[in-house]
C-alpha cells in the first residue's frame, strides 16, 4: 500500500502537480480511516489531501484512474465482483430481448448479435437512462469493436475512434429524439425538445466516457500503469500553449481565464492601495486619538494614489497567433478598470481600431467575435505585414501616444519578409512611457525564418515570451 | 499536534451523509467524505467553489447536526489580529490604572491589567477556549491580505493561540474548522498545506432536483425535475454569472407562488430575472431558450 501510494504521488509530481511531503503524509493517514473497498471515498480522501487547486482535479483524476484501476489485489476483487454482476445483467437483458423477438435462444455472447440489435439495446439503455446497462454496453462495445490486441503500439484514441465509428452515436441522438416524440404522442414544445435533447446528449457523453474508461483499463492491463500514465499526461490548464491548444484545451483555458482575471484584478487593486506608506495624516490621527483619551496611540497615514497607466494594445490577429491575441485582449479588458484608458488595435496587414467593439457591449466574448469578423484588417493579401500595419498606426494614431501611455505589442513578428519599418517602434518608444512586446512563440524560435523579433525588440523596454496563461498572468501583473 | 484527544464525531462517511440529510443539506460523496476525514484527522477544511453553492451552508449544517455552536469569523480586507484573535481592553485597563493610582504598587497593577479580565476574546480565541463543542467558520478567507493569513496558521495547525503577556492557550477540544474561499486570489501554500481541500461545484442534475425537493415544500416532482433541467441548460451557456443554487431555490419558490405546474417558454422567459442578474445574460438565455431547433 505504501509503495502504491508513493508511486502515485511520484506520478502526480511528474504530471506537474505540486505535492508536498506533509500532504503526502496526510494522504497516508487519511486512507487509514477509509474503508479500502470504497473506491469513491478513497479517491476523495486522496484528492482532499493531495490536490489543493480545482484546476488540477482533472489531472489528478486521470492519474488516479490509471493507477487504481487494476492495481492491488483488493481492487481486483472488487472490480471482478462488479463485472460478474454486470455480466449477469447483460445476459438477462439479452434473454429478454430474444424472447421478445420470439427466437427463444438462451445465453450466448455478444458475438451472436447483429450490429442492429446492439444499436437497439444501446438505444434502450440511453432512453431509460439505465446506467448499469450502458456501463455493460460500453464494455461489450469495446470488446467487440475496438479490436484491441496486446502489445500493439497504438494510442487509446485510435481504439476510441474505432469503437465510436461502429456505434454511430450522432445518429443515435436523432433516433432518441424521435422515440421520445412518439412516446409523448405529438409534437414537443421547443423548450421541452431542447431539454430532452440535452438530457440525451448528457447520457451519450457519459456513455462515451464509459467507453474511454474501459479502453484505458484494458490498456493499463496490457502495458502497465507507469507507461500509461506517461502517455496520458497532459499539461495543466495554465501550462497549455496558446499556439498549439486543441479545442478542448481552448475550452478549459477559457474557463481558467475568468477566475484568473478576478484574482488579478483583486491583487492589482490591493497592490495599488498598499504600495507605500505616505506622510502622517494629522487630522485623522487626532480623530482616532479621542478613543484613547487624547493620546495619539494609532498614527494614520495618507496613502498615495498613483495614477493608472493608459494602455494601447496592438495585436496581430492573423491565423497563427489569433488565439494568443484573443486571450490577451480578453485578459486586458477583464481588468480594464486597473487602467485609466484602454485602446486596442488589431492588424494582419492592415490595421483597425477595435476599442468601440469593447465599449459597445459588456460581453467580452461577443466583442472578440466582432473583432474577428468585422474589423478591417486586410490590406493586400491577408498575410501578416507588421511593417505596413505599424506605418498605418503611426500615421493615424501616432499623435495619441503620450507620456502616460503604455504600448503593448502582441505577435510572433513573423513578417513574411516584408520591410520591418522598425523606426515606428523607435518613434513610439520616444513618446510613450513603456513599450512591451509579447511573443507567443518559444524563445528558441525567435529570429529564425521570417521572425524579426529583435529588429523591433531593441526599441522596446522588453520582449516577453508568453506561451501560456501562467506567463501572461505574470506579465500583466508587472504591467499595472 | 496537541495531545488533546477528541472522540470521533462521526461513524462513517455514510453516517455523515445521512446526518446532513436530516438537516436538509444534501451532500454528495466528496462533501461527506471530506467532512468525515476532517473529523478523523483533526484538520481544517478549505472549501472553494463558485458563489452560492452552499459553502457557508455546509459549515452551518454541520454545526446544526452535531449540536455545536457556530463561531463565525467574517474575513475582510484590513482584518487584523485585534479583530480575529484577541485584543486588550485598553479603555478598561486605563480605568483600572486611574481608579487606584495611589494605593497599588506598580508590579501589582502590571500583573493585574494583563489578566483574563481585560482580554477581549475575538472569534478565533473564542473557538479555541470554548468548553462546549464548537464549529469554527472562517468565511471568505481569500479577502484578507497574504500577511494576515499567517495569523491563522498557528491556530489551524496546532489549535493554539500565543498571547505574549499570558502565554499559550491551547484548545480544550479540537473544533471542526471550515474555511471558505471564493477564489479571488491564490491562497498561500502554507495555508493550503494545513487544510483538507474541498471544491464544491454546481450540483449535478439529480442532486439539484433533490435539493429543490427538500428545500421547497409542496413542489411536485415533475416541476422540480423541469427546474433542474432548465438550470443545467442555462449553466451550459457562456454567461457572466451562472445561476447559483440559492437562485435556483428562489426561482422554484417563485414558480410555486405563481401557481405554475408546468414551465413553458413564456413563464421561463418572464421569470429569468430571478436566476440571472445581468441584462446581457438574461437576453442571451431568453434567446437560447426560445430557439427552435
Amino acid at each position: 500500500m505504501l509503495d502504491l501510494l508513493n508511486g502515485f504521488v511520484v506520478e502526480l509530481r511528474n504530471a506537474g502537480l505540486p505535492v508536498s511531503l506533509t500532504e503526502n503524509l496526510d494522504a497516508m493517514e487519511a486512507v487509514q480511516h477509509i474503508p479500502i473497498e470504497d473506491r469513491e471515498a478513497f479517491k476523495y480522501a486522496l484528492g482532499a489531501t493531495l490536490i489543493k487547486n480545482n484546476a488540477h482535479w482533472r489531472a489528478f483524476e486521470t492519474v488516479f484512474e490509471v493507477y487504481f484501476s487494476l492495481r492491488g489485489t483488493e481492487y481486483r476483487i472488487v472490480e471482478g465482483d462488479d463485472e460478474t454482476a454486470l455480466d449477469d445483467m447483460w445476459r438477462e437483458m439479452q434473454e429478454q430481448m430474444r424472447q421478445g423477438e420470439g427466437r427463444g435462444q438462451a445465453g450466448g455472447s455478444m458475438d451472436d448479435l447483429t450490429p442492429e440489435e446492439i444499436a437497439q439495446m444501446l438505444m434502450r439503455a440511453l432512453l431509460d437512462g439505465d446506467q448499469a446497462l450502458s456501463r455493460a454496453m460500453a464494455k461489450q462495445a469495446v470488446q467487440r469493436f475496438a479490436g484491441m490486441e496486446p502489445g500493439r503500439p497504438v494510442g487509446g484514441t485510435y481504439y476510441l475512434y474505432r469503437t465510436l465509428r461502429n456505434l454511430d452515436l450522432d445518429g443515435m441522438l436523432e433516433k432518441l429524439m424521435e422515440a421520445t416524440r412518439e412516446q409523448v404522442g405529438g409534437e414537443l414544445t421547443s423548450l421541452e425538445e431542447r431539454l430532452e435533447r440535452e438530457e440525451y446528449e448528457h447520457r451519450i457523453t457519459e456513455f462515451k466516457a464509459e467507453i474511454e474508461a474501459e479502453i484505458r483499463r484494458r490498456l493499463v492491463a496490457d502495458r502497465g500503469a507507469e507507461a500509461m500514465a506517461k502517455t496520458l499526461r497532459k499539461p495543466l490548464p495554465e501550462d497549455v500553449e496558446f499556439m498549439h491548444a486543441s479545442r478542448d484545451e481552448m475550452q478549459s483555458l477559457k474557463k481558467a481565464l475568468y477566475p484568473l482575471t478576478r484574482k488579478l484584478a483583486a491583487r492589482l487593486a490591493r497592490k495599488r492601495r498598499h504600495g507605500r506608506k505616505g506622510p502622517l495624516d494629522f487630522r485623522n490621527t487626532v480623530r482616532h486619538s479621542l478613543s484613547y483619551g487624547g493620546v495619539p496611540a494609532e498614527p494614520k497615514f495618507k496613502y498615495p494614489r498613483p495614477a493608472k497607466p493608459e494602455l494601447m494594445v496592438i495585436a496581430d490577429i492573423s491565423g497563427s497567433v489569433a488565439a494568443f491575441a484573443r486571450f490577451t485582449l480578453m485578459l486586458v479588458y477583464a481588468i480594464q478598470n486597473q487602467f485609466s484608458k484602454v485602446r486596442s488595435f488589431v492588424f494582419i496587414d492592415g490595421l483597425d481600431e477595435v476599442t468601440d467593439y469593447f465599449r459597445a457591449t459588456e460581453d467580452i466574448t461577443e466583442a472578440i467575435h466582432r473583432v474577428n469578423t468585422e474589423a478591417d484588417v486586410v490590406w493586400v493579401d491577408g498575410h501578416s505585414d507588421y511593417g505596413h500595419a505599424f506605418e498605418v498606426f503611426w500615421e493615424r494614431y501616432g499623435k495619441d501616444v503620450g507620456p502616460k501611455t503604455t504600448v503593448l505589442l502582441l505577435g510572433d513578428a513573423r513578417n513574411n519578409y516584408h520591410a520591418s519599418q522598425s523606426w515606428v517602434i523607435r518613434e513610439i518608444e520616444h513618446k510613450a512611457r513603456h513599450v512591451y512586446w509579447l511573443n507567443p512563440e518559444p524563445r528558441s524560435y525567435w529570429n529564425t525564418g521570417d521572425s524579426i523579433v529583435d529588429d523591433y525588440g531593441v526599441h522596446t523596454d522588453g520582449v516577453f515570451e508568453c506561451r501560456n496563461l501562467r506567463q501572461l498572468e505574470a506579465f500583466v501583473e508587472k504591467l499595472a | 499536534m496537541t495531545e488533546t484527544v477528541t472522540e470521533p464525531r462521526f461513524e462513517s462517511v455514510q453516517a455523515v451523509r445521512d446526518a446532513l440529510r436530516s438537516v436538509d443539506y444534501l451532500a454528495d460523496d466528496g462533501i461527506a467524505g471530506v467532512a468525515y476525514l476532517a473529523d478523523r484527522l483533526g484538520k481544517p477544511v478549505l472549501i472553494e467553489g463558485p458563489a452560492g453553492t452552499g459553502k457557508t451552508q455546509l459549515a452551518k449544517s454541520i454545526a446544526e447536526m452535531t449540536g455545536a455552536r457556530l463561531i463565525r469569523l467574517q474575513c475582510y480586507e484590513g482584518l487584523d489580529e485585534s479583530k480575529a484573535l484577541y485584543e486588550w481592553n485598553y479603555k478598561k485597563q486605563l480605568l483600572r490604572i486611574q481608579a487606584d493610582n495611589k494605593s497599588d504598587s506598580w508590579s501589582e497593577i502590571h500583573d493585574d491589567i494583563f489578566s483574563d479580565e481585560f482580554l477581549l476574546t475575538r472569534p478565533l480565541l473564542e473557538a479555541i477556549s470554548a468548553e462546549d463543542p464548537v464549529v469554527l467558520l472562517i468565511d471568505e478567507v481569500d479577502r484578507v491580505e497574504v500577511e494576515t493569513e499567517a495569523l491563522l496558521l498557528e491556530i489551524l495547525s496546532d489549535y493554539q493561540v500565543s498571547i505574549p503577556e499570558l502565554g499559550t492557550i491551547e484548545a480544550k477540544q479540537i473544533p471542526l474548522v471550515f474555511l471558505t474561499s471564493n477564489n479571488t486570489r491564490e491562497l498561500s501554500e502554507a495555508l493550503k498545506r494545513r487544510c483538507l481541500y474541498l471544491h464544491v461545484d454546481y450540483p449535478t442534475l439529480e442532486r439539484e432536483k433533490e435539493i429543490v425537493l427538500a428545500k421547497v415544500p409542496d413542489i411536485t416532482d415533475h416541476l422540480a425535475d423541469q427546474v433542474a433541467r432548465i438550470l443545467r441548460s442555462i449553466r451550459q451557456l457562456d454567461l457572466k454569472k451562472s445561476p447559483s443554487v440559492s437562485e435556483t431555490l428562489d426561482w422554484a419558490r417563485t414558480l410555486m407562488l405563481l401557481n405554475i405546474d408546468v414551465i413553458d417558454e413564456q413563464t421561463a422567459k418572464e421569470t429569468l430575472h430571478i436566476l440571472l442578474k445581468y441584462q446581457t445574460d438574461i437576453a442571451k438565455a431568453a434567446k437560447e431558450l426560445s430557439v427552435d431547433e
